[in-house]
């Protein structure tokens, strides 16, 4: 049965059902409902919470947590989150599985509490120091938000890196209607058996760390960490081709800006221009091979990235493009949200 | 003729990497040889720093996580909250503990969260040099404050276990001496009933312990150790702080 539910209780709710066992947070808007509702809510499960002093607490604390062999999240926005990097890093150093949720508010500095994706960069190129990535999902729905937050958890055990969750003001503080998922028994996940347990002795001591001060060994490790992620690539890469056969000119977007641009394609198509729309849903791994595929389709003439930023994501659709058809912007910042109309008027300035 | 001497098997075999004179070896020794008698074997996780002893992953015989520079509290929260019937310590240094960890420490504390922590004082940045420490004393030069410090231009030192004594959710809260047999003997009694504290529920507790550094101090083992007992002492008084068993009786 479908319930009607807040983004940010959405996603809660879906974690604890993901087998979320731990969680730390700090409070700032507009994703404070997600440490509210799992302050009761981890109790029940017969989970812990902990409202740190910090960010940087936090994300310290789910890196014990998860070095533990807890599924454990937290979940914060921009500022809170660039707040977090360090922890992020060491996490990745260590190839610790946990999930991370970005509630993204325009920036930079304290910037304001509305919608933004100008956290692009920060979660797919980096944000911390050092060379890592962790897999980055963009929900477009609360329903969609609630399923990546569910599979989550496996991807994170399965890869042993963070999973973010990159939402935004929007997804977070919307209401609609969801189908939430079933309880994954976690007495019947696999026993992480490089998790520090407290019961290693000797030979068997499991050792949490991402120090290595050998360059050969951290060479070998940076390695490692990469044939993960080229792993992760081929298994995980997940994109929306929406219209997109016949489209002479494709709109890209990810995240609640897809929907805005999915109505603007309709409204384009009623007006007879032959538009489409690509939405990453994975933004790291990038889906490079569908834009590479659909540029070079011969019929798309021309490719519109729209964000709420000053320009991110264009980027790597144009590596992806690879200039086989020209790739023009449209974005609003500060916290402001494009209509499908001002979509359709950037497509006809054009024309 | 009976062994008086046997090492605990709380430590692995791997050789300290600590300079000679350094008392983070006698340190190292003392927790683990608690560790040994309270039954910890297979039954804990330790939380190594960064700093001098950011290697303590490789000595103490048990499953270790090696945190971010002051976030040891904060990993062995996550760890504890886990796992709550397993012995979980942190083992950190001044810099760690009192300078970019303070948050972390200050918190772990007033939470009463249940672990043990103990902290090494030995007024230096060990490791990267001899920089000026949240702990270097009034007058004590380090490569940072050549001079010597000067509270107008360097600041104060920080005295972590009067303030850490001041919060309700620590249990014990002590500082001791390294600097002769029986101060150590002292040292292990308060190590011992840090963690006793853990095992009986009592919440947050932390022996800090007066360390030397012979290498950044420039002076000989012998010297460092005078100077810990005759110098340190006087802006860090040894004993106990806090001590809830004593306030319940």
């Amino acid at each position: 049965m479908k319930k009607l539910m807040k983004g940010n209780e959405a996603i809660a709710e879906a974690a604890i059902r993901g087998g979320c066992r731990f969680f730390a947070g700090y409070p700032i808007t507009p994703q404070n409902e997600i440490p509210e509702y799992l302050s009761w809510r981890l109790n029940e499960v017969g989970g812990a919470f902990v409202q740190a002093e910090s960010e940087v607490a936090a994300i310290n604390m789910v890196y014990g947590a998860a070095g533990a062999g807890a599924r454990a999240m937290t979940s914060s926005s921009s500022p809170g989150i660039s707040l977090k990097q360090e922890g992020i890093s060491y996490i990745c150093g260590a190839e610790l599985p946990c999930v991370i949720v970005n509630i993204v508010r325009a920036g930079p500095g304290l910037g304001g509490i509305q919608p933004a994706q100008s956290d692009y960069f920060q979660t797919v190129k980096g944000g911390g120091h050092g060379d890592y990535h962790m897999l980055v999902l963009a929900p477009a729905t609360v329903q969609e938000a609630v399923d990546l937050v569910y599979s989550a958890f496996d991807k994170a055990d399965k890869y042993r890196l963070p999973v973010m969750i990159l939402g935004d003001g929007m997804i977070g503080q919307m209401m609609e209607a969801v189908e939430l998922p079933e309880m994954v028994d976690v007495n019947a996940l696999a026993k992480k058996e490089w998790a520090t347990d407290g019961t290693g002795v000797g030979e068997n001591r499991r050792i949490v760390n991402s120090l290595y001060i050998q360059p050969d060994v951290l060479e070998e490790i940076n390695h490692k960490l990469f044939a993960v992620y080229a792993e992760m690539k081929k298994n995980e890469t997940a994109v929306e081709e929406y219209m997109c056969e016949d489209a002479e000119i494709v709109l890209t977007g990810y995240g609640t800006v897809a929907r805005i641009a999915k109505s603007a394609v309709h409204m384009l198509r009623a007006k007879g221009i032959k538009a489409g729309l690509i939405r990453p849903i994975t933004l790291y791994p990038f889906p490079d091979e569908a834009y590479a595929r659909i540029a070079g389709n011969g019929i798309c003439r021309e490719m519109l990235c729209v964000e709420l930023s000053m320009g991110q994501m264009i980027e790597d659709v144009k590596l992806s493009v690879n200039g086989k058809v020209p790739v023009e912007f449209y974005g609003r910042v500060g916290g402001n949200v494009m209509t499908a109309e001002d979509i359709v008027k950037k497509v006809m300035e054009g024309r | 003729m009976a062994k008086g001497f046997k090492k605990t098997k709380m430590l692995t075999d791997t050789p300290f990497h600590y300079c000679p004179g350094c008392t983070h070896g006698i340190a190292h020794r003392l927790t683990a040889e608690v560790l040994e008698e309270i039954g910890a074997e297979g039954n804990c996780v330790g939380v190594a720093p960064v700093g001098c002893a950011v290697f303590a992953y490789n000595y103490f015989n048990c499953d270790m996580q090696e945190a971010a520079h002051g976030r040891a509290p904060a990993v062995a929260t996550g760890i504890k909250r886990v796992h709550p019937d397993k012995i979980v310590f942190s083992y950190q240094g001044d810099g760690d503990l009192a300078s970019i960890g303070m948050a972390e420490t200050v918190h772990a504390a007033a939470r009463g969260e249940n672990i043990t922590v103990i902290f090494i004082n030995n007024s230096i940045y060990g490791m990267t040099g001899g920089q000026m420490a949240p702990t270097t004393l009034e007058g004590q030069k380090a490569t940072t404050c050549q001079a010597g410090r000067i509270p107008e231009l360097n600041g104060n030192p920080v005295n972590v276990a009067e303030m850490l004594a001041q919060l309700k959710g620590p249990s014990y809260i002590a500082r001791v001496g390294l600097f002769d047999l029986k101060h150590v003997m002292e040292a292990k009694r308060a190590i011992r009933k840090a963690f006793d504290m853990q095992i009986n529920k009592k919440g947050f507790a932390m022996v800090e312990i007066l360390s030397t550094c012979p290498t950044n101090w420039g002076l000989n083992p012998i010297d460092a150790l005078e100077w810990s007992k005759n110098e340190a002492t006087k802006t860090f008084p040894l004993g106990v702080f806090k001590d809830i068993t004593k306030e319940e009786e």
